[in-house]
C-alpha cells in the first residue's frame, strides 16, 4: 500500500487487522469489540471478517478481560484487550500492575507477557465522568510496563503493530478526540524503536515536549509563535515509558528552555519526571526552570468546564512567554 | 436442600453467631450431607453413588507417602522459619489430602495455578520442593520454571490467578487440545470478584476448568462465615455450573472427585467448582497467632478427622502395609528433611545487579541508565578499598 490519508481511528483498524492477518495467534478480546466495532469503531469489522473466536466479545468485567488475557498470554496467544475508557481501567489495575507487569520479572524471565491494552484516553470530546482522563503516569510509575501514546495516524499503525509484536505488555493510549483527525500513513515505510521520540517541529529557542492529543495543540502554539518570531521546536515523546530522554536532552541542549504539556494532571505527573531527568542532564545549558503545562489537581471537570481544565494554546503559549523571559 | 431455603435460614444463625466471642468448633455434621466421603475419620471405606474409585495398594501406599513427605517436608519449613533461615512460611498442615488427592487427579499436560500454599500439590507436579522456598528465603519470587512441570508460579494477591487459569483454559479450548487446567484458592479468596469474574468468564466460555477451593475455615482470623452466606460450593449454581463439596481430609474423594470434574472438563462440558472442607490445622503463615482468634477445642476436633491418618488406618486395616513400609517412610522423611535444610542453607543471595534483570523481555534504556548508575555506585566502594 503506498502512502495514503486517513483518520487515526482507521489507521489503528488497519493496524489491527494486519495484526490478526499476519500472527494467528494474535486476539482481541474487550466489551463490545465485535458486532459494534467498539464504542469508537476501532475493531470495526474485524470479527465479521475473523470470527468470533480471534475477536472475543467479553462480559462486563475489565479485571476478567485482562487477567484472562494474561492466562491467554501463558498459553501462548497475543491479546490486545480492549479497556472502553480511561476512567474504566482501574477494574483491572490490580491484574496490570499486580500480575500483568511483573510476571517476566518473577519468572526469572522464563515467561512473557506480550499483552497489549489500549485505553482511549483524555478529554475533549465532552463526555461525561470517567471519560476524559489521563491516568498515563499510574502505569508508567510501574516497572515492567510499556506506556506510549500515537498522535497521529502513521504512529497509531505503526506504533501498534510494534506494541503487538513486543513481548513486554503495552498500556496504548489512544488520543480520543484525535481519532478522526486525518494523517498521511505510508504502511511501508520503516518505523524507529516504539519508545524513540519524533521532532514534530524544529526550533530553536524554545522546546515544547508533548505527546498524544497535545501534541497538535504544541504545534499549534509553535506556528502562532513563529508568527511572533520565536522559534519553537516541538517533540512527540511518543513513548511515557520509557522515555526517551536522548533526544529531549539534544533538544534542550540545542534550545535551552523546556516546557513539557499534557492533560493529566501536572502534580507527579510525568512533566515531573521529564522536568527533573532533564534538570541532572541538562542543568548547565538550561536558561530557565523547566515548565509544566497540564491539568489540575482536581477531578476532571464536567464537560462544560474542560476548556478551562485541558491546556490549550494560550496557556502553552503563556508558558512559553514565561519561559523566555527568564 | 434448595439453595433458597439454605440462603433463607443462615443468616440468622451466623448473626448469632458473630455476636459469639469465638466461633463454635465445627463437627463433621456441620460440613453437611452433600459432603463426598470415601474413607471415614475411623478408617472405614464407605460408597458414594456418584463418585467411586479403585486403587491399587500400590497407589494407596503412594498416597499415603505424599502425604507423609508433604507434611514432613512442611514441618522442616515451619522450623527453618523459626530458625531465622525463611522470612515467613505458609503451612500446609492438615490439607494434605486435598492436595495431594487433588494433584494426583492431575495428567502432565494439565495446568495448576496454585496460591501461595500449594506445596502439596507442586508435589505431585515434581517440583524440587526446595525451589519452593526461594521466594519464602527472599532470594527470588518464585525460583522454578512454569512451563517445566506445567505448575504455574504461586500467586500472593488472593484469587489472582482464577482468572489467568481461565484465560489459559480458555486458549486450551482454542488449541483443540483435551488438557485440563485447575485452579486452587482458598475461602477467603472466594469473596474477591477476580473470582467472581473467573466463575463469569469460564462459563460464558466453557472453559476447561476446575475451580479447587480449599475452604480451611480461617482467611487469616476470619472465619469462612465472614466470606459467605451460602455453603461455597453452591456458588457454582448461580454461574451455571455445577459445584460439589467434598471431605477435603479423605484423599480418596479428594481424587476422585477432582478426576471427575477434570474428565468433564476434557469432554468439553465446562468448569466445576470442587469445595475441599478442610481445616488450616496450623496458623495462617508463620507471621499469625490463632490463639487469638480461634478455640483450642476447635482444633482437637478436627486433629480427630486428620486425612494421615485416617489412611494409615485403613491401611492397617486392610493389610496394605507392614511395618517396615512405615519404617522405610519414616527415614525418607527425615532424608527429606535433612536435603530441605541443607538447601535452604545453601541459597546464594542473588547477584546485586539481578534487580535490574528481566523488567522487560525488549530491554529498556531506563533500565539500563539505571543498572549502570548501581554499578557504577557499588564500584566506587573497591575503589575506595572497602
Amino acid at each position: 500500500m503506498a502512502a495514503e490519508k486517513m483518520s487515526l481511528a482507521k489507521a489503528l483498524n488497519e493496524s489491527l487487522r494486519k495484526a490478526l492477518e499476519t500472527d494467528p495467534k494474535v486476539l482481541i478480546m474487550g466489551e463490545d469489540v465485535g458486532k459494534l466495532g467498539g464504542v469508537f469503531r476501532i475493531t470495526d469489522g474485524l470479527q465479521k471478517d475473523f470470527g468470533e473466536d480471534r475477536v472475543i466479545d467479553t462480559p462486563l468485567a475489565e479485571s476478567g478481560i485482562v487477567g484472562t488475557a494474561i492466562g491467554l498470554a501463558l498459553r501462548g496467544y497475543r491479546p490486545i484487550v480492549e479497556i472502553q475508557f480511561d476512567g474504566f481501567v482501574f477494574p483491572a489495575y490490580d491484574q496490570i500492575v499486580t500480575q500483568l507487569a511483573k510476571m517476566h520479572a518473577r519468572a526469572l524471565g522464563k515467561i512473557k507477557m506480550p499483552v497489549v491494552i489500549r485505553i482511549p484516553y483524555g478529554g475533549g470530546i465532552g463526555a461525561v465522568e470517567h471519560h476524559s482522563e489521563s491516568p498515563e503516569a499510574l502505569f508508567a510509575h510501574v516497572a515492567g510496563l510499556k506506556v506510549v501514546s500515537p498522535s497521529n495516524a502513521s504512529d497509531a499503525y505503526w506504533m501498534m503493530q510494534q506494541a503487538v509484536q513486543s513481548d513486554d505488555p503495552v498500556i496504548f493510549f489512544e488520543p480520543k478526540r484525535r481519532y478522526w483527525d486525518k494523517g498521511e500513513l505510508d504502511t511501508e515505510s520503516i518505523p524507529g524503536p516504539l519508545h524513540k521520540a519524533a521532532v514534530a517541529r524544529e526550533g530553536s529557542d524554545l522546546t515544547l515536549a508533548a505527546y498524544g492529543p497535545m501534541v497538535k495543540v504544541c504545534l499549534e502554539a509553535a506556528a502562532a509563535a513563529q508568527e511572533e518570531g520565536k522559534s519553537i521546536e516541538v517533540l512527540d515523546l511518543r513513548s511515557m515509558s520509557p522515555i526517551d530522554f536522548d533526544t529531549v536532552q539534544t533538544s534542550v541542549e540545542k534550545t535551552g528552555r523546556l516546557v513539557v504539556v499534557h492533560e493529566a494532571p501536572v502534580f507527579y505527573g510525568s512533566g515531573a519526571e521529564i522536568a527533573a531527568r532533564i534538570t541532572e542532564r541538562c542543568f548547565y545549558h538550561l536558561e530557565a526552570p523547566v515548565l509544566r503545562v497540564g491539568g489540575y489537581h482536581a477531578p476532571y471537570p464536567p464537560a462544560r468546564l474542560e476548556d478551562e481544565y485541558l491546556p490549550g494554546l494560550d496557556r502553552v503559549l503563556d508558558a512559553v512567554d514565561r519561559s523566555l523571559a527568564y | 436442600m434448595t439453595v433458597e431455603s439454605t440462603a433463607a435460614r443462615k443468616p440468622r444463625r451466623s448473626s448469632k453467631r458473630t455476636s459469639a466471642a469465638k466461633t463454635p468448633a465445627k463437627t463433621p455434621e456441620s460440613s453437611g450431607p452433600q459432603l463426598v466421603q470415601l474413607l471415614t475419620p475411623e478408617g472405614e471405606r464407605v460408597e458414594h453413588p456418584d463418585f467411586e474409585i479403585d486403587l491399587s495398594a500400590d497407589e494407596l501406599r503412594g498416597l499415603y507417602r505424599d502425604m507423609v513427605l508433604t507434611r514432613r517436608f512442611d514441618a522442616e519449613a515451619t522450623a527453618l522459619q523459626r530458625q531465622g533461615e525463611l522470612g515467613l512460611w505458609a503451612s500446609l498442615l492438615g490439607q494434605e489430602a486435598a492436595q495431594i488427592g487433588s494433584g494426583r487427579a492431575l495428567r502432565d499436560d494439565d495446568y495448576v495455578f496454585p496460591t501461595y500454599r500449594e506445596h502439596g500439590v507442586a508435589w505431585c507436579r515434581g517440583v524440587d520442593p526446595t525451589n519452593l522456598l526461594g521466594m519464602f528465603r527472599g532470594v527470588n519470587h518464585g525460583g522454578w520454571d512454569p512451563n517445566t512441570n506445567n505448575f504455574h508460579l504461586y500467586t500472593i494477591v488472593i484469587g489472582s490467578q482464577t482468572l489467568h487459569a481461565t484465560g489459559y483454559a480458555m486458549g486450551v479450548a482454542k488449541d483443540g487440545a483435551d488438557s485440563a487446567v485447575i485452579a486452587y484458592f482458598g475461602d477467603g479468596a472466594s469473596s474477591q470478584g477476580d473470582v467472581a469474574e473467573a466463575f463469569t468468564f469460564s462459563a460464558v466460555y466453557n472453559a476447561p476448568v476446575v475451580f479447587f477451593c480449599q475452604n480451611n475455615q480461617w482467611a487469616i482470623s476470619e472465619p469462612t462465615e465472614k466470606q459467605t452466606r451460602v455453603p461455597l460450593y453452591q456458588r457454582a449454581q448461580g454461574f451455571g455450573f455445577p459445584g460439589v463439596r467434598v471431605d477435603g481430609n479423605d484423599v480418596l474423594a479428594c481424587l476422585a472427585v477432582t478426576r471427575s470434574a477434570l474428565e468433564r472438563a476434557r469432554r468439553g462440558e465446562g468448569p466445576t467448582l470442587v469445595e475441599a472442607f478442610t481445616y488450616r490445622m496450623g496458623a495462617h503463615t508463620t507471621s499469625d497467632d490463632p490463639t487469638k482468634y480461634r478455640a483450642d477445642e476447635e482444633r482437637v476436633a478436627w486433629e480427630a478427622k486428620d486425612p494421615i491418618l485416617r489412611l494409615r488406618t485403613y491401611m492397617e486395616k486392610q493389610d496394605l502395609a507392614d511395618a517396615a513400609y512405615f519404617t522405610a517412610l519414616d527415614e525418607e522423611s527425615e532424608a527429606l528433611g535433612k536435603r530441605v535444610r541443607e538447601a535452604v542453607r545453601a541459597m546464594p543471595d542473588p547477584d546485586r545487579l539481578a534487580i535490574f534483570d528481566h523488567v522487560y523481555a525488549d530491554g529498556s534504556p531506563l533500565v539500563d541508565e539505571e543498572r549502570a548508575q548501581f554499578a557504577a555506585y557499588q564500584a566506587s566502594f573497591a575503589e575506595e578499598g572497602n
